[in-house]
């Protein structure tokens, strides 16, 4: 199942599979931790996006193969949680919370903000240069800290629209 | 058995029911319908519709019935005020993003989504002018389509798939109201037992190609049969229309498919409608056939039954009980070779994984197990054979090669009962019009020596008469009904000892002992 | 302590005593600040004497419900014959609501710690955290203390020499609010979909792969280990005058105040004491306008019920709302209460799992009439219809989202008639749906 090219697939290139050598042993590592394959399947589903930036259809099916799931069902899991990535993003993939609590303190100001100086125009999209990709999330677990984004793995608290262009500068 | 029971009230209906059982199963006894659409009697129950919530004295909350187990002296009002409330309100949120397109929609009239809201549903749409949640048509499999506009997420289809099949191939993808049933894209809903996912889905999301706008529900005429496809006997519903059969389904038995089918019988009904029939009693004369009537016809066929001392009978698998058992009557007298046709698939069984003992089976004919009851117990080779030191052979429907005809074609007497012209041979001497499976009352055995009844479903053509009729008249016995024939045939059968048609119902009972020899060769 | 400011004199730093310390986090600092003290106390003490003290204690659950929490570890089955689960609930995913995540970030062991001593109570070999994907530092954090703590032989095959067998699993999450609810948990933590299960069975009786499980929030498992060290009667003591409600509680407070964080006050503590002594009030020359006090999901208040309101379980019940998980949304008179009330629903729209069908439907429906009304449309029947749907959304689905969702809405309408009214009238500039 694994490296065959599923019709829809977004690249080009040959897939090339997560779960061997360095992978493997990472994904090994987790069976001892839970009493069935099923149950690797999110922490299987992180170590797919953090070697290739998202999650592609051939992906999905190398992750069933090695977990013995189907890939819809693989896929079922994937497009509940709203953190994996199922299309390539930018190099950096910024989000920012503007629920209620961040809403008050003006956090769709600081979106107008990351979205005029990454370039990305509008939500969801990828900056021309492939830089950015901006996305709005809800609330963030942070809202004494107004308005936190997330960039990659970066947690940013305190966020202003006069901040933005600095912290930004750091994401090349 | 001894078993625990508890007393429930229902709607103020008491009674008794097996500890355990659900409110929503409790009720049906009642004779209550509780209205509801993830719940079905075969797949784990979710309890995600909220369709079924029904009030229970001292519960602080509605309760779903499907999953709400009964206690001693519950008391239970599925009808309350509150109750209806929360259906009517569960109605209004399916319908907000519905394109309420039944007059396109191949469910109208059998959609359980239609059928609630013309009943309690509210009058007019509160949704406004909000634009509506539209995905395009996709097309499962083969022959499943999904039209995601109609799904009301059930998930009856996903659990099928992942419960019953085994299969995993749908999921719920995405969530809140953007959720919908995917399939992955590598994938095709082409299990051979997928077709049920049309039948489970209780609204016109999931559709079958092959009934695509063929007719409308409220057009169709419905009968209980029983499939021919296989030896396992499921059980069915004829649909027809304007004397046409246009669609299998399954019909609920527990005991043999539960509320399934396989693919393959659910398609296995285009011959029931053949055009290029047998209409009317044909004699030979020469080198020619004569149409001639039944009373010339019968006169003829029993004179040579009754005085032939060897006698072959090659019949089909499909034939019935009935027939079967009659033409053994009929041929009493004389020394018997008799032999069933039964095509086998190179296949393996292709079984349905979640429910015990069900598959499609090699032997593609319903009634193998009752031809071997009734002595048709000849290997096919050998009853082609003695076909040659036979003074009557008689074929039920057959299907022959070339070889094979040449082989029957030199007997002295060759008696043809067929349902299509393609039977016809130039050599037989009597070609009488028999109805198929469809067309006729009977009963068929399956593989677990279940004897299951069918009904007739359309109108036989012209002159076709069922085959019991035309042995009962050759000398087979005195029966006007296939009922008639059934316990005339059963009184001979050591293994059919003690059943009698109308005890079968619709569901069928099981031939006491499988004696294969019990007509007595 | 009201991190990231200084502690402030009404509060009562016990869980937070330590945050903004750096040298907490490791496990000899830890240590050095008389860590696992709790935890060899309770190696010493017998299961159901773990369970008496916590059950005297009062303490009950953090995470939003307040189910005692002694109760509920006496739920497990005496004998072990199946594995039994704790699984500690770090998903903090509430709108309001970010107090775990400064227990985890500052004094990790101090959670390790709880978690042990709960594992021991409840007869589990296996602990599994399950924390947010998006607290990605807090996650690093907790999987360098896990280390640790194996190293300093609090996990593991002889917990502190006891014999005892106990492991921890640090579990992400990736983008789910609903996981946050116990048994979506759960299914999450089994790799499924992050649905809420049907209740019965309850997870004491089947939970985490059909065995005896206990969920239980980071505060309330890190309350745990300062109980058994200090006893069942300190913890009642810390209470000021309803018995029912004791102990300490980290509020987080949002908004529009002066200084935003989180507090650590004795239960019953006046809410007006925290906003605006501890929180310094509203920004300059701005007037209270509303409180939404236990995370986004229950009862918006109003300035006068905020006015003599008491800080817990029963106290803000008995004002129009409830405690929840401690998040205060504080908003001033400048806020837009049918933005922010829309704003929430798009959060429950967004977060439903989608099962079941007054929730998946009437969510989303919900935020449509009221990005209608704000754009000028509105009609006045719509809000008999949000009413209605409110209520067609209340008590009738398998988990409280949808019930959480309809909370704000009725509590808005009911409390501020105004705000509807303004855009209804017209009286008020329309307002486009920004983001
Ligand atoms: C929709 C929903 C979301 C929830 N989110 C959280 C959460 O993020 N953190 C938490 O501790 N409890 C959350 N809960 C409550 C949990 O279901 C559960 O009651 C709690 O973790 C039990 O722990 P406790 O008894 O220690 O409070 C949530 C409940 C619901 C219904
Ligand atoms: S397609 Fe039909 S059976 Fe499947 S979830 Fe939708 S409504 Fe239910
Ligand atoms: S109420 Fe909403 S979130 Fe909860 S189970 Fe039902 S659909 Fe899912
Ligand atoms: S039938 Fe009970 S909730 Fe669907």
């Amino acid at each position: 199942m694994s490296g065959t090219a599923t019709p829809g697939a977004v690249h080009h290139q040959p897939y090339r599979p997560v779960f061997v050598g360095e992978g493997r042993t990472a994904l090994e590592a987790l069976f001892p931790h839970y009493p069935t394959r099923q149950a690797c399947l999110l922490p299987a589903l992180w170590l797919v996006q953090e070697a290739r930036g998202w999650i592609a259809p051939e992906a999905i099916g190398e992750v069933a193969t090695v977990l013995g799931l189907t890939p819809a069902y693989v896929r079922g899991v994937v497009t509940f949680y709203t953190m994996y990535h199922t299309h390539p993003v930018g190099r950096h993939f910024i989000q920012v919370c503007t629920t209620t609590p961040c809403s008050i303190c003006g956090a769709e100001e600081v979106v107008r903000a990351l979205l005029q100086h990454t370039g990305c125009g509008e939500l969801g999209a990828t900056s021309p240069d492939g830089r950015f990709t901006v996305i709005e999330v809800e609330c963030l677990g942070a809202c004494g800290f107004a308005t936190p984004l997330l960039i990659d793995d970066d947690f940013i608290e305190g966020v202003t629209p006069e901040r933005v262009a600095g912290i930004l500068q750091g994401y090349k | 058995m001894t078993q625990d029971l508890v007393s429930v009230t229902i709607d103020g209906v008491t009674l008794q029911v097996p500890k355990g059982t659900s409110i929503i199963e409790a009720a049906k006894q009642a004779g209550v319908l509780v209205p509801h659409y993830c719940y079905h009697p075969a797949l784990p129950s979710p309890a995600v519709c909220r369709m079924c919530l029904v009030e229970v004295e001292k519960a602080p909350k509605l309760m779903p019935a499907c999953v709400t187990t009964v206690v001693e002296g519950q008391v239970v009002h599925t009808d309350s005020a509150e109750a209806r409330r929360a259906r009517t309100a569960v109605l209004e949120f399916l319908l907000i993003n519905h394109p309420l397109d039944c007059p396109i929609c191949d469910q109208a009239g059998e959609c359980e989504l239609q059928d609630y809201v013309f009943q309690e549903g509210r009058g007019g749409s509160r949704y406004g002018d909000y634009a509506k949640r539209y995905n395009p048509v996709e097309e499962f499999g083969p022959d499943v389509l999904y039209v995601p506009n109609r799904c009301i997420l059930c998930t009856r289809c996903v659990r099928f798939m992942e419960d019953v099949a085994g299969s995993p191939v749908l999921n719920v993808s995405e969530r809140g109201d953007r959720a919908y049933i995917g399939i992955d894209p590598g994938q095709l809903l082409d299990h051979p037992w997928a077709g049920n996912v049309v039948d489970l889905c209780p609204v016109g999301s999931l559709i079958s190609r092959d009934f695509l706008h063929k007719a409308r529900a409220w057009e169709l005429d419905k009968t209980a049969s029983v499939c021919s496809g296989c030896s396992q006997g499921c059980n069915t519903m004829i649909d027809t229309r304007d004397n046409t059969v246009v669609r299998l389904r399954p019909r609920p038995n527990l005991e043999v498919n539960r509320h399934f089918m396989c693919d393959h019988g659910r398609m296995h009904y285009r011959w029931m409608n053949r055009g290029d029939r047998i209409e009317a009693p044909l004699v030979r004369e020469g080198e020619r056939h004569h149409a001639t009537d039944w009373d010339h016809a019968l006169q003829r066929l029993g004179a040579l039954l009754g005085s032939a001392r060897r006698v072959v009978l090659l019949a089909s698998g499909a034939a019935s009980v009935e027939s079967l058992g009659l033409l053994r009557r009929a041929t009493r007298k004389a020394t018997v070779t008799a032999a069933v046709q039964i095509p086998m698939a190179e296949d393996p069984d292709q079984p349905l994984a979640g429910v015990p003992n069900l598959a499609l089976r090699r032997e593609r004919a319903p009634n193998g197990a009752g031809a071997r009851l009734l002595g048709y117990t000849a290997g096919w080779d050998e009853a082609l054979n003695a076909a040659a030191a036979a003074e009557v052979v008689v074929l039920l429907d057959v299907a022959l090669t070339e070889a094979e005809a040449r082989q029957v074609g030199a007997t002295a007497h060759l008696i043809l009962m067929g349902t299509h012209e393609g039977q016809v041979l130039g050599s037989a001497e009597l070609v009488l019009p028999v109805t198929n499976t469809a067309e006729e009352g009977g009963c068929f055995v399956n593989r677990d020596a279940r004897v299951q009844r069918y009904q007739q479903a359309r109108q036989a053509p012209g002159m076709a008469r069922p085959a019991w009729w035309v042995a009962a008249g050759a000398g087979g016995g005195d029966a006007a009904t296939a009922a008639e024939a059934f316990d005339l045939v059963a009184r001979d059968v050591a293994a059919l000892a003690g059943l009698r048609h109308a005890d079968l119902g619709l569901t069928g009972r099981i031939a006491g002992a499988a004696a294969p020899a019990g007509a007595g060769a | 302590m009201g991190y990231p400011h200084p502690s402030h004199p009404l509060e009562r730093p016990l869980l937070s005593r330590h945050f903004g310390d750096a040298g907490a986090r490791s496990f000899d600092g830890w240590v050095k600040r008389g860590g696992y003290q709790g935890l060899k106390k309770a190696l010493g003490m017998t299961r159901a004497q773990v369970i008496e003290e916590v059950t005297n204690s009062g303490l009950r659950g953090r995470g939003g419900a307040g189910f005692p929490t002694g109760l509920k570890w006496s739920f497990m089955p005496r004998e072990v014959t199946r594995p039994h689960y704790l699984v500690c609930n770090a998903d903090e995913s509430e709108p309001g609501t970010f107090k775990d995540r400064e227990i985890i970030r500052w004094t990790p062991h101090q959670l390790l710690e709880g978690c042990v001593v709960a594992a021991h109570a409840i007869g589990a070999e296996r602990i599994y955290i399950y924390i947010r994907g998006e607290f990605t530092t807090e996650y690093r954090i907790l999987k360098t203390a896990v280390a640790e703590a194996y190293h300093g032989g609090v996990l593991g095959a002889n917990v502190f020499g006891s014999g005892q067998r106990i492991d921890v699993v640090v579990h992400r999450g990736a983008g789910a609010y609903i996981c946050g609810e116990e048994t979506a948990m759960m299914n999450s933590l089994e790799g499924r979909r992050g649905n809420p299960r049907i209740k019965p069975p309850f997870p004491a009786q089947a939970g985490l792969w059909a065995c005896p499980t206990t969920v239980n929030n980071v505060e309330t498992l890190a309350a745990a280990a300062h109980i058994v060290r200090e006893g069942a009667a300190w913890h009642k003591a810390l209470c000021r005058g309803n018995p029912r409600s004791t102990g300490t509680k980290l509020f987080s407070v949002c908004g529009h105040v002066q200084r935003p964080g989180n507090y650590e006050v004795v239960m019953g503590t006046p809410m007006k004491d925290l906003i605006f002594e501890m929180c310094g009030g509203m920004p300059m020359g701005r007037r209270l306008k509303a409180v939404i006090p236990g995370g986004s999901s229950v009862p918006i208040m109003n300035a006068a019920e905020v006015e003599d309101c008491l800080l817990d379980y029963e106290g803000i019940v008995a004002r129009g709302s409830m405690l929840g998980s401690g998040g205060m949304i504080v908003m001033d008179d400048s806020t837009d209460l049918v933005y922010q009330v829309m704003r929430l629903a798009r959060f429950y729209a967004h977060e439903s799992c989608a099962q079941c069908t007054q929730c998946r439907e009437g969510t989303a429906w919900t935020v449509r009439i009221l990005e209608r009304i704000l754009a000028g449309k509105g009609r006045r029947e719509d809000l008999d219809l949000l009413l209605d749907l409110a209520d067609n959304m209340t008590g009738k689905t398998i988990c409280v989202l949808s019930d959480s969702c309809a909370a704000p809405v009725v509590s808005a309408i009911r409390k501020f008639p105004e705000e509807f009214e303004a855009y209804l009238s017209r009286s008020r500039a329309p307002v486009t749906v920004a983001v």
